[in-house]
């Protein structure tokens, strides 16, 4: 298995912050996440709602330029720093190098134009071509990502598509410039189950002919699971945990990522009770110094001294496999009482 | 024994109305010929996936929508022929849990008195006070007493989900519907509301239809399963054995859709459904399956036909079960 580190990272996220002023203080959405991606790789993005994740994503996207939300620390694709790049610098990326899609594609769409101009707009934007021309990638796109009979679907207004048809038709949008890092924030969570299925295999088949990255933002570990290579766990706008997929599910490190994963019923097998984490996520208002899991954690009577409570705990962990927690510094090899 | 619920080839059509060249046609068909029953103290799953009418079938339930045609008894008694006196006495005993806690709270009643209304509304004084009863019913679901005052947008998804569960307790009903009460709440609070659920069956002996989407949360939950499907029960059964051997198409293309949070699980046995969900106002006759079902295209035409048919009544509505899982297993392993 490769690791990012040695296959020159095309993206990296070095320490990036975003907090915005509120009437009631300084919200601090995202603390310092740190994530390195690989051309062809799809990175996983899970958390609660309020982790911080999908600002992260907008982060990325340039989403946050020119808004009272001050953005800290860098994000590099292909070496050039996307968090310094003027408004209108910034464009030139927006769509030809990185595209996004997002979870509900019905107020994504302008719903005043039919499906097909809009996705020849997105070319076009990018490419010096004819409309004509733009409207003939138009229709291969969507064919692409499996609309039956696209000639006739392009000239339809998104109200028109179904909740699963419409989702291909965002996924074509962003994917008509070929970008090299494509975000998925939460792409199938309004589909049903038999819809989503759809959606994950057609978006592992398009990454498999294209090769563009994926950073997958979402809070389902089962689509995880299924498509990911690597994983990002946030809480409270930290990363405390990554991992490959296999070494996330078989050994998690975090207590809050292994409570995660015992509190979710499963399929697989039917248990007489559900293990859920006691209390709430911290308010993202009045942050503690202290670890910021601390006070949900069954696991801070292991670590001496109440550093829990006091200090902040750093990203620590041996083979590419993190967590960020007091007891991977306290016993180096990891083999705590897990 | 009687069941505490049973329902009888209930049905709720709604009309459309034509317009222009557009014709009206037989309106849609949102709830078509289902039956089931819950027993006392049990728990029914209602599974299936948006627009399949779980959530019609549960305000039918509740009358908050007049049927169409069938019959829904509790204790043996129709609930259609009930009068309104008799109709808020049918209140005190079904009670309703909502999906979204934010918009089934008033955001400018308190807490405290959005727990006493329903006391208040059926004029029930209990002993010690309504005070005293509400106070009983916080503690019971989890809220300290400090939280009486105050209003919902203090208040985290989980904590009004439980504000929910205590007025829809504060009768104490002999059946709750819940309409997909968890699906709002991120997965580790999901997990304390259902184990609060479970703990409040235990001691007071209500029955639950618990109406929701999500298969492997209703698996944890339920004893027995109706799967829907475009208005019809596709399977029902006991929820080991639907779960454990289940027999009709959709119910194992459901099941085997679901993403398993295991990268090391064995992907190959999946069926995968192909198109989107028929529209309910003009569903395929015979079989409402037939359009997507991957058994449908590998009968034989003699077969096939059948699937035209309408699906004799039984646990499992298909034409075709004692066949199906066999091709399913022989198309997937390929």
């Amino acid at each position: 298995m490769t690791t990012p580190e040695a296959a020159a990272p095309m993206l990296a996220i070095r320490d990036l912050r975003v907090s915005f002023p509120t009437d009631d203080g300084v919200v601090h959405a995202v603390n310092g996440m740190d994530l390195t991606l690989a051309r062809g790789e799809t990175v996983g993005i899970v958390g609660e709602s309020g982790s911080g994740k999908t600002v992260t994503s907008q982060a990325l996207m340039g989403l946050l330029k020119d808004t009272a939300a001050e953005v800290t620390g860098q994000i590099l694709l292909d070496g050039q720093d996307l968090n310094t790049l003027t408004e209108t610098r910034m464009r030139a990326y927006r769509g030809k190098k990185i595209a996004m899609i997002f979870q509900d594609p019905l107020s994504a769409m302008h719903p005043f134009y039919p499906v097909g101009a809009q996705i020849a707009e997105a070319y076009r934007v990018h490419n010096d071509v004819s409309k004509k021309a733009a409207a003939q990638v138009a229709v291969d796109m969507l064919g692409r990502v499996g609309i039956p009979d696209p000639k006739r679907r392009c000239a339809a207004y998104p109200h028109e598509f179904s909740g699963g048809m419409r989702q291909r038709a965002m996924i074509a949008m962003a994917l008509v410039c070929e970008p090299e890092l494509l975000i998925a924030d939460e792409p199938t969570t309004a589909l049903d189950v038999t819809v989503q299925a759809q959606i994950l295999d057609l978006l592992n088949e398009l990454q498999d002919e294209t090769g563009t990255s994926v950073i997958l933002v979402t809070h389902d570990l089962g689509v995880v699971a299924e498509v990911c290579h690597q994983v990002v766990v946030m809480y409270g706008g930290e990363c405390v945990e990554q991992a490959t997929v296999a070494k996330l599910f078989e050994d998690p490190r975090h207590p809050y990522t292994q409570g995660l994963l015992a509190s979710m019923p499963s399929l697989a097998q039917r248990s007489e009770r559900l293990n859920p984490i006691p209390g709430f996520p911290p308010s993202l208002l009045a942050l503690p110094n202290g670890c910021l899991f601390a006070d949900r954690c069954p696991k801070t009577h292991l670590v001496p001294d109440d550093a829990c409570g006091t200090r902040r705990p750093t990203l620590t962990g041996l083979d590419g496999h993190p967590s960020r927690c007091h007891l991977e510094t306290l016993q180096p090899t990891g083999e705590v009482a897990r | 024994m009687t069941p505490l619920l049973e329902v009888t080839d209930l049905t709720k059509h709604f009309p459309t109305r034509s317009r222009g060249f557009r014709p009206g046609g037989g309106g849609i068909k949102a709830v078509d010929g289902v039956s089931f029953s819950v027993d006392a103290g049990q728990t029914l799953g209602l599974v299936g996936e948006s627009g399949c009418g779980k959530s019609t079938t549960g305000r039918l339930l509740m009358r908050l929508l007049e049927p169409t045609s069938g019959s829904v008894r509790l204790d043996g008694r129709e609930i259609a022929e009930l009068r309104s006196s008799e109709l808020q006495e049918y209140r005190r005993r079904v009670q309703m849990v909502f999906q979204n806690p934010s918009s089934s709270l008033n955001p400018r009643q308190s807490v405290g008195s959005a727990i006493a209304a329903p006391l208040l509304a059926q004029r029930i004084t209990p002993a010690g006070g309504v005070k005293a009863k509400v106070r009983d019913l916080m503690d019971r679901v989890g809220l300290r007493p400090d939280h009486y005052n105050r209003f919902p947008h203090e208040f985290s998804g989980g904590q009004k989900q439980r504000v929910g569960i205590a007025r829809a307790l504060a009768l104490d009903p002999q059946l709750i519907i819940c309409d997909e009460p968890v699906s709002a709440l991120d997965v580790s609070v999901q997990a304390q509301v259902i184990n609060l659920l479970e703990d409040i069956q235990r001691d007071t002996g209500v029955a639950y239809l618990f109406i929701a989407h999500d298969l492997s949360v209703v698996q944890h939950f339920a004893d027995r399963i109706a799967v829907m499907y475009l208005g019809k029960i596709m399977e029902y059964g006991d929820t080991p054995r639907v779960f454990g051997a289940p027999e009709h198409p959709y119910t194992r293309a459901l099941l085997s859709a679901v993403p398993q949070p295991d990268p090391a699980a064995d992907r190959s046995g999946r069926i995968r459904l192909k198109g989107d969900l028929p529209s309910p106002a003009d569903p395929p006759r015979g079989c409402v399956f037939q359009s997507r079902c991957p058994v449908h295209t590998q009968l034989d035409p003699q077969r096939r036909r059948l699937c035209s048919e309408s699906v004799p009544s039984g646990d499992i509505a298909c034409h075709h079960a004692d066949v199906a899982a066999e091709m399913l297993a022989t198309t997937t392993s390929r």
